[in-house]
């Protein structure tokens, strides 16, 4: 791993890791193995780890991944699972961001093979729990897809369910990552597409941001009281959900997962 | 460093000091009384730790702080913060 002049997020502590493992299984690094890595799109991969004592997770979860340079540098950074359910495999998916100090690396340098550390399942807000009856909204901006597509891909295995709904904007049909996938109508699941910069030819919507018309057109609407997720850049997530806030739907009902953003 | 996240980021960090997941715990802001959960704060990251701001006044609800002397946990401006009473707060599936 390049060093780069970002610090660390976490300093690793002792007063941190003394606390009974057992207990408090999320707060340890297990060490992990890439299993596999698969180009979505020219700057985003996905990744496949085999954890050994993973203990499965719930669709919306993410993990923070550790990285140890060999001089001892550590960097710490949050990656949503695309996966869910038992077992010790996880997936990933990482857009690379050029001036980025850990996604170029984990784009373009790490290989099959080789051995990051990964903390987690983390976060029980962010969630959707197969079973809940209420209709899912979700509004994902270009890597904001991940969690959702492990939410989808439950929605899939459940043998019946309500109706979910994607909403997902990005630069162009060639930077959405898992287009083959989401273009193959999941089972359960209706995509609509924004494209920001360059849409595919013949489309009727000029290219330009997510705008509360898009909204209204492909939004489950308020009366059908649904648990609407947002998930993106910050800025992404801050203008989606102050437009559905001015459309009525009640701040409850709306959970968000914000990305970071330049500054 | 990136701009601000919110509370869903603070569940790992704070995974070795809280006994409960922080995103689903509930804070009371002492300034304004708007109560929410953490997840839904915005929360600013530096080096050495977190800050979780009040989503409606922008006060400053909690500092975590991890030094090698210790972790530091300032809850200054909640009144409380509510968060579910089982020891093991494992989200399963
Ligand atoms: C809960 C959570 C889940 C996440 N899940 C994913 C995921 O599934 N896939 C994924 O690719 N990323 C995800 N991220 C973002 C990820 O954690 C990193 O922030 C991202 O990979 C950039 O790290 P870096 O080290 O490459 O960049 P840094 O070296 O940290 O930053 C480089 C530059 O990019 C800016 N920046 C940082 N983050 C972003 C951003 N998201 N958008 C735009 N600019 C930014 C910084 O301000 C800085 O200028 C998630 C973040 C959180 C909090
Ligand atoms: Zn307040």
């Amino acid at each position: 791993m390049a060093r780069g002049t970002v610090r660390p997020l976490v300093v690793e502590n002792t007063a941190a890791i003394r606390g009974d493992t057992v207990a408090r299984p999320v707060a340890t690094w297990l060490p992990a193995t890439i299993t596999a890595a698969v180009p979505l799109t020219e700057r985003s991969r996905s990744l496949r780890l085999v954890v050994p004592g993973w203990r499965g997770n719930v669709p919306g979860q993410h993990v923070d991944i550790r990285l140890t340079a060999p001089d001892g540098y550590q960097a710490v950074r949050s990656y949503s699972l695309a996966t869910s359910g038992p077992g010790e495999h996880i997936e990933l998916a990482i857009d690379r961001l050029p001036d980025g100090e850990v996604s170029p690396y984990l784009v373009d340098v790490a290989e099959v093979g080789d051995k990051v550390e990964v903390r987690g399942p983390l976060g029980g807000w962010f969630v959707w729990r197969p079973g809940d009856p209420r209709p899912v909204q979700m509004i994902a901006g270009g890597s904001g897809v991940v969690p959702f597509v492990a939410m989808i891909r439950a929605r899939e295995a459940a043998p019946a369910g309500n109706p979910f709904r994607l909403l997902y904007s990005v630069r162009s049909p060639a930077a959405a990552m898992y287009r083959d996938y989401l273009e193959h109508s999941p089972v359960g699941t209706t995509v609509n597409w924004i494209y920001t910069r360059n849409p595919p030819p013949g489309s009727s919507r000029p290219a330009g941001r997510l705008t509360s018309i898009d909204l209204d057109s492909h939004v489950i609407p308020v009366e059908q009281d649904p648990l609407t997720f947002v998930c993106g850049s910050t800025g992404f997530a801050e203008r989606v959900s102050q437009m559905l806030i001015e459309r009525g739907h009640p701040a409850s009902m709306i959970r968000i997962e914000r990305y970071g953003d330049s500054r | 460093m990136s701009g601000h996240l919110d509370g869903n980021s603070l569940a790992g960090p704070l995974s070795g000091t809280f006994r409960f997941d922080p995103t689903v715990a509930v804070g009371l802001c002492d300034t304004c009384g708007d109560a929410r959960p953490l997840a839904a704060s915005p929360v600013y990251g530096s080096a050495m730790g977190q800050i979780v701001r009040c989503a409606r006044c922008d006060s400053v609800l909690l500092t975590h702080v991890q030094t090698p002397a210790g972790t530091y946990l300032s809850t200054q401006g909640l009144t409380w913060l509510r968060f579910a009473s089982e020891a093991d707060p494992r989200v399963t599936s």
